[in-house]
C-alpha cells in the first residue's frame, strides 16, 4: 500500500471516507433480474413481445407498467414490515421464527376489537366480544402492539436470561402463537371491521407504512445508540459486554421491536383483507428472513442494513411477479426462491472469507 | 504521598486452596512506567485482574488516586480511570475505529430519546483522530471496519482507547505477545508517547528487551509473591532472570518465597 499520509504522526485526515456501500451489489442484482425478465418477455415465443417493466400499450402516464410496479411493491410491503424487524434481530446475532404465527394471532386478537356492531343493518355475524364494537381505531392498534411487545419480551427474556438458542425460543413461540390464533375463536374467522380500521391497509397504504417504517428503522439502526449496540452485540458479544453495554436488556428490546413490527404487519394485513384468520402469515417468518438474507444481512450477526433488506424485499417481489409474468407455475417460484436464498448466503460467506484472508 | 497513583497493600487472592497472589505491596507513582515480570503462573495476571476489578480480591487494600477502591467489575475500574488492554482484544469486528473506541460510552445528543438517542458521529470521529494523533497510531482509514485490519493495527486501536479517554492509569497485559516485529515496534512507540505525556503505565511482559528499553522500574513476581523491585539503572537482564527463576530474592522480600 502506498503511504499517502501527510500530517502529524502519519495520520491521514483526508481518508475518513467510506468505500462504496455493500448494498450496491444487491441493487445491481435487482437490475439484472429485471433485465432477465424483460429479455425473457421478448424472447419466449408465447409472450408475444410483452414488456415486464414498460408500458407498451400506453395504459399509463409514465413509460412504466405502473400496475405491475404497484403489485410488486404492494405484495412485499406487509412481509417487508416484518423483515425490517427480523433484520435487526439477525444483526443482533439472533433469529426470529415466531413472526409468521404472531401475525396470525395478532390479527385474530386485534380484529376482535375492531369490529362493527351492525353489518348492513344486521348484527355482526362474526362478533367476538359483544361489548367491543365500533371502538376508535387507536384501541385495536394499541392492543395489537401491546400483544406484540408482550410476545417479544418473552422471546427476548428467554434468549437473554436463560441463554437458550434464539432458534429454539422462537420456534417454541412459533407453535404457541399459532395455537393462540386457533384457540382465540376456535378456528372461526373474525370479520367486518370498522371503516376507520379498514382504512389502515386500504389500497396502497401498506406500501406507505412499509416505506415510512423502513426510513424510521434505517435511521434507528444507523444513527442511534440502539442501532450501534445492536451491531456491536452481533459483532462481538463479549466485547460489547466488556465495554459496559447491558447486553441482556438490549436483547429484550430488540426482540420486542421485532415482534411489535410483526404485530403491526398483522394489523395492516387484517385491515387490507377486512378479515382475520388463524392461518394468516403462514411462511411469513421464512419470507422475512429470506428478504433480509437476500439483502445482505449476515446470519452470523453484525452485518447488514435496512436499505439492504428493502432491496432484498424488492428482489423477492420482482422474482414473484416475474415468474407470474413468464407464466411459470408457483412451485417453480418456490424452487427458484430457495436457490436464490442459498446463493445469497454462499456469496456472503465467500465475501466474508475473502475479507478475513486479507488480514 | 501526593504523587502516588496506585498503591496496593497486602493484596491477596486465593482460588480455593491455591494462593495465586499473596500479600502484594505495590506502589506506582504518577508518570511512572513499571513492568511486571515473572514466570507463567507467578501471579502477574492475577495481580492485574484484582486491580481492574475483573476478579474480587480475597484480602488487602487497593488505593487508587488517593482513595481506597472496591471495583465490582472492569467497567467500574474504567469509569474510575483505569484503562486495560487485555490479551484478548475486546473489539467488535464489524464496527469501525471510532465505534470501537467509544463502544459502551458513545457521545450522544438528544438524550431525551433514551435508548434511541442519536449518536454524535462527528464528535466521536474528531476525538478519535485526536486520540490517535496523541499516540501517533497509524491507521490508514478510521472508517475501516476492524476486520480488515492487521493484528498490529487492531492492537493499536485497543491501545488508542486509553489515549482517547485521558485515563489516569493504563494497564497492558502482554500487548505484543501475538505481534510481528514491525507491529511490536508500533505498539512500543505508543508506549513511548504515553511516557512523554506523563501517563502512568503498568506493562505485563515477557520481553526483556522491551522492558529494559521502555520501563522505569521492574517488579518481579514469583509464586504469587513480589520478590524484587528494581530500578532499571540498577539492574540488567541477567539480574532480572535470577529473580524470576528464584536464584535471587531481594532482602526486603526475604521469607516471601
Amino acid at each position: 500500500m502506498a503511504d499517502t499520509s501527510h500530517g502529524t504522526g502519519g495520520l491521514t485526515f483526508d481518508k475518513t471516507k467510506r468505500s462504496l456501500p455493500g448494498e450496491i451489489n444487491i441493487f445491481l442484482a435487482l437490475i439484472i433480474i429485471v433485465v432477465i425478465f424483460e429479455v425473457l418477455g421478448q424472447v419466449l415465443p408465447y409472450m408475444n413481445g410483452q414488456s415486464f417493466l414498460f408500458d407498451t400499450q400506453d395504459r399509463f402516464d409514465s413509460i412504466f407498467n405502473e400496475a405491475r410496479l404497484r403489485i410488486i411493491i404492494l405484495q412485499v410491503s406487509i412481509i417487508g414490515i416484518i423483515a425490517l424487524g427480523v433484520t435487526q434481530v439477525i444483526i443482533l446475532g439472533g433469529i426470529d421464527l415466531s413472526s409468521g404465527p404472531l401475525v396470525g394471532a395478532t390479527a385474530m386478537i386485534v380484529m376482535s376489537f375492531a369490529q362493527t356492531e351492525l353489518v348492513n343493518g344486521n348484527p355482526n355475524p362474526k362478533a367476538v366480544f359483544d361489548w367491543a364494537f365500533d371502538l376508535p381505531v387507536i384501541l385495536p392498534v394499541l392492543v395489537g402492539l401491546a400483544f406484540g411487545a408482550f410476545i417479544g419480551a418473552i422471546n427476548g427474556s428467554l434468549i437473554a436470561f436463560t441463554r437458550i438458542p434464539p432458534f429454539i425460543a422462537t420456534l417454541g413461540m412459533f407453535l404457541i402463537c399459532r395455537g393462540i390464533a386457533q384457540a382465540w375463536t376456535r378456528g372461526q374467522p373474525v370479520s367486518f371491521p370498522t371503516e376507520s380500521y379498514a382504512t389502515l391497509g386500504k389500497s396502497m397504504n401498506p406500501v406507505f407504512w412499509f416505506i415510512g417504517l423502513a426510513i424510521v428503522l434505517h435511521f434507528v439502526m444507523k444513527y442511534t445508540l440502539y442501532g450501534k449496540h445492536t451491531y456491536a452485540i452481533g459483532s462481538n458479544e463479549d466485547a460489547a459486554r466488556m465495554s459496559g453495554i447491558n447486553v441482556q436488556r438490549h436483547k429484550v428490546r430488540v426482540y420486542m421491536v421485532a415482534s411489535m413490527l410483526a404485530a403491526f404487519a398483522a394489523i395492516i394485513l387484517s385491515s387490507k383483507n377486512l378479515t382475520a384468520q388463524s392461518g394468516m402469515g403462514i411462511f411469513y417468518e421464512l419470507y422475512a428472513i429470506a428478504m433480509a438474507v437476500i439483502g445482505g444481512v449476515s446470519l452470523t450477526g453484525g452485518r447488514g442494513s435496512i436499505v439492504g433488506t428493502v432491496l432484498g424485499a424488492m428482489v423477492f417481489g420482482v422474482i414473484q411477479s416475474g415468474f407470474t409474468y413468464v407464466k411459470l407455475d408457483a412451485f417453480y417460484q418456490l424452487m427458484a426462491m430457495g436457490a436464490i436464498i442459498i446463493s445469497a448466503v454462499v456469496l456472503d460467506k465467500m465475501r466474508q472469507e475473502r475479507a478475513t484472508s486479507r488480514r | 504521598m501526593a504523587d502516588v497513583i496506585l498503591e496496593t497493600k497486602g493484596l491477596t487472592k486465593h482460588y480455593g486452596g491455591v494462593h495465586a497472589l499473596e500479600g502484594a505491596d505495590f506502589l506506582l507513582h504518577k508518570g511512572e512506567h513499571v513492568a511486571i515480570m515473572g514466570d507463567n503462573g507467578a501471579g502477574k495476571s492475577t495481580f492485574v485482574r484484582q486491580i481492574t476489578g475483573v476478579e474480587q480480591r480475597t484480602s488487602g487494600d487497593i488505593i487508587f488516586d488517593g482513595k481506597p477502591v472496591h471495583f465490582s467489575g472492569p467497567i467500574d475500574a474504567r469509569e474510575a480511570g483505569i484503562e486495560t488492554v487485555f490479551q484478548t482484544l475486546a473489539l467488535a469486528d464489524d464496527l469501525d475505529v471510532p465505534d470501537n473506541l467509544f463502544l459502551g460510552r458513545e457521545i450522544t445528543k438528544w438524550n431525551w430519546l433514551g435508548p434511541f438517542r442519536v449518536l454524535d458521529y462527528k464528535a466521536m470521529r474528531e476525538a478519535t483522530i485526536e486520540g490517535l494523533q496523541r499516540t501517533a497510531v497509524k491507521i490508514p482509514n478510521i472508517r475501516n471496519t476492524i476486520q480488515n485490519m492487521s493484528g498490529g493495527q487492531r492492537q493499536c486501536v485497543a491501545i488508542a482507547r486509553t489515549a482517547t479517554f485521558a485515563s489516569k492509569l493504563t494497564i497492558m497485559d502482554e500487548p505484543t505477545a501475538a505481534l510481528g516485529v514491525q507491529e511490536t515496534e508500533q505498539v512500543e512507540n505508543i508506549i513511548r508517547t504515553l511516557k512523554e505525556a506523563g501517563e502512568p503505565l503498568i506493562l505485563v511482559s515477557h520481553n526483556m528487551r522491551q522492558v529494559m528499553d521502555l520501563m522505569d522500574r521492574i517488579v518481579v513476581f514469583r509464586r504469587g509473591r513480589i520478590v524484587a523491585d528494581l530500578r532499571k539503572e540498577e539492574t540488567d537482564g541477567q539480574d532480572i532472570v535470577a529473580y524470576i527463576t528464584g536464584a535471587k530474592t531481594q532482602p526486603q522480600f526475604e521469607g516471601a518465597a
